[in-house]
């Protein structure tokens, strides 16, 4: 061993403490605003939680959210959420990114136009929306006016589409089959416009990693456009489209800004998102202990569903 | 359709291209249609930002009678500037500072997102130094702590960080919007990542000139790392001035709110029926943020698809 002077031995111990020194401001704040509040929030969630913890309760936060018709409710409205424009997010976004990685002019110009909504902040864009979509003055009913359409009531309707446009025959639906809410479908093609220049922006980057040459070579062979597309492109695409597919579910199940600030969850609950029930239990019910159990079951759902996909879809990815 | 039929091959130099109907890639064949559908695309996505604006320069009575265009050659109406100071106005008065309630807002906004912005790179770039370039005992285990709080969603934490704000006497105050946001796991990676990159002679060259890791930290890592910075500082931005729900959360005074919690305050309140003055007011919120992101939209979008971030 290389015998190591005192004055060497003592830079080193400085060294060391100027490294935990330099550790420190970073360790501190992740420790009492991210690791802590884990376990603070399961001991909130066992508590009736008034200020203080009144009396410890166990389990029956827990139980009484499986239990309440509510939460499951706002379950089933954000999987109905997320089911329907996660699949017009990706291949509206695969669509228009395809279509700007052929050689088009202005493409810096698209990109930054299809990007905007996205970086606009989730209150304005939502406040925008509000008007565009308010039946008496808003332009897309003025729009649909013109074009010779009945004015619909858009966010401030609870109705399913399927019995609203029954209804334009004639002909009344059973509730089962009223389908997603006039109000969610709206919320859906806002939240389609937000989000869609962000899976543009993923889309593109992945396009740009499929080497040129199999293109080339399979055009050699006489593969058409949308052999290429399907067989090359596609496949070689998949992890692109997976991590956007992690992303978007993970995404829409917490989505909170943009449906906050649209409906609050209404009209009635036809847009009570899990993301907002929990805020309202929270916010303006002060039932904490109920909101923190109620948060852990979304992240159990959550956590289920990533693993699933990895299970199921990430095995079929192709890493070129 | 006539165009899928197969057409003579092109020859260019160097490489053979058999065009066909369906080839848009390399013919032109669907180039108009290619445009046709970007525009459309692109007319959907800014749509709504022409709308604000247009709305807040009409006057109520253009607003309530649906007239979409009412100022000349089409209308006599001029253009109404004055709905800016007036929705201004109409969101109040902040005695505190003796300001406007909406000057009170963005003021709050700008100093919470520069704390956070500063906060952040200061901490992330400290550990980042740490964890890349000091050799120290349990590192490994401590950097493994780090990645493990990467999952933990920020929703599940909700509850309990509130009930701290409370416990900490910070309900209602900047330290409440400010502290908990500034440190940034995100930031100790990618500083981390950029710092590993930089040749370990530039370091023992440093040493020897005497400089000490403070000294090479800020003049020599950070410096080099400047993309990384960058980027960690736009994100952080953005973040912080998009937030909602925690400001909603932990602030009561209408004098404490956040831009993004007073405009939704006014929507739901008094601005619900004027859409004009609420559009005014949407259009000074989201402009900056548009302009600042088309300046540095080259940092934004190479941030983006490196990082793979959704905010």
């Amino acid at each position: 061993m290389k015998r190591v002077g005192p004055a060497r031995r003592a830079r080193r111990r400085r060294e060391i403490a100027l490294g935990y020194a330099f550790l420190a401001p970073a360790f501190v704040l992740l420790l009492v605003f991210e690791f802590f509040p884990i376990f603070y929030g399961l001991y909130i969630s066992s508590c009736d939680w008034r200020l203080r913890c009144v009396s410890f309760v166990g389990l029956r936060n827990y139980v009484q959210a499986l239990n309440d018709p509510a939460a499951w409710h706002s379950l089933l409205i954000t999987a109905t959420y997320a089911f329907i424009s996660i699949p017009i997010q990706l291949v509206l976004g695969l669509f228009i990114a395809h279509l700007l990685f052929q050689k088009i002019r202005g493409r810096p110009v698209f990109r930054l136009i299809y990007f905007l909504p996205y970086i606009t902040s989730s209150v304005a864009a939502a406040s925008i929306w509000g008007y565009l979509y308010s039946p008496d003055q808003g332009p897309i009913n003025a729009i649909m006016g013109v074009v010779g359409l009945q004015p619909l009531r858009w966010l401030g309707e609870p109705r399913g589409i399927f019995t609203l446009i029954a209804s334009d025959f004639g002909m009344d639906l059973p509730s089962w089959a009223s389908g997603p809410s006039l109000a969610l479908l709206a919320l859906i093609i806002f939240t389609t416009w937000v989000f869609t220049g962000y899976s543009i922006t993923i889309f593109l980057a992945g396009l740009a990693n499929i080497p040129k040459e199999l293109n080339e070579a399979a055009r050699v062979d006489g593969a058409s456009g949308w052999q290429v597309f399907r067989l090359i492109t596609l496949p070689l695409l998949s992890p692109t489209t997976y991590f956007l597919l992690v992303f978007t579910i993970i995404g829409t199940f917490k989505e909170f800004n943009h449906v906050y600030v649209l409906t609050q969850g209404g009209p009635g609950d036809s847009t009570m998102t899990a993301g907002i029930y929990i805020f309202n239990q929270l916010y303006s019910l002060n039932r904490y202990g109920y909101s923190a159990a109620l948060s852990f079951l979304l992240f159990f759902v959550i956590l289920v569903l990533t693993v699933l996909q990895n299970r199921f879809v990430g095995r079929r990815v192709v890493y070129g | 359709m006539a165009s899928q039929k197969s057409e003579s091959a092109t020859v260019l130099p160097g490489h053979v291209v058999r065009s066909r109907g369906r080839d848009h890639t390399r013919t032109g064949h669907f180039t108009p249609l290619i445009y046709a559908i970007l525009v459309i695309g692109a007319c959907l996505s800014l749509g709504p930002f022409i709308f604000m604006i247009m709305t807040s320069l009409k006057s109520y009575g253009s607003l309530i009678n649906n007239n979409f265009w009412p100022w000349p050659p089409l209308g006599t109406e001029a253009l109404q500037w004055q709905n800016y100071p007036r929705a201004i106005v109409e969101v109040g008065w902040d005695s505190q500072w003796g300001t406007w309630l909406f000057f009170r807002y963005a003021a709050n906004s700008i100093l919470v997102a520069g704390a956070v912005v500063c906060g952040v790179l200061l901490t992330s770039s400290l550990a980042a130094y740490a964890f890349a370039q000091i050799d120290l005992p349990g590192k490994n285990v401590l950097f493994l702590f780090v990645l493990a709080t990467i999952m933990v969603p920020s929703d599940l934490v909700l509850v309990p960080k509130v009930v701290l704000m409370y416990e900490l006497g910070w309900y209602n105050t900047y330290a409440a919007l400010i502290v908990p946001f500034l440190d940034s796991v995100f930031g100790i990676f990618l500083l981390r990542q950029f710092f590993q990159q930089v040749p370990r002679d530039l370091f023992d060259a440093a040493m020897l000139d005497g400089a000490g890791h403070v000294r090479y930290l800020r003049s020599v890592m950070l410096p080099l790392s400047s993309p990384a910075v960058i980027t960690l500082a736009l994100f952080t931005f953005i973040w912080s001035w998009d937030e909602f729900k925690w400001p909603l959360l932990v602030t009561r005074d209408s004098n404490m709110r956040v831009l993004g919690v007073g405009l939704q305050q006014f929507m739901a309140g008094e601005g619900g029926n004027s859409a004009h003055l609420l559009m005014a007011l949407a259009t000074i919120v989201v402009i900056p943020v548009l302009a600042f992101y088309v300046v540095t939209q080259k940092h934004f979008t190479e941030a983006i698809i490196t990082s793979g971030i959704k905010a």
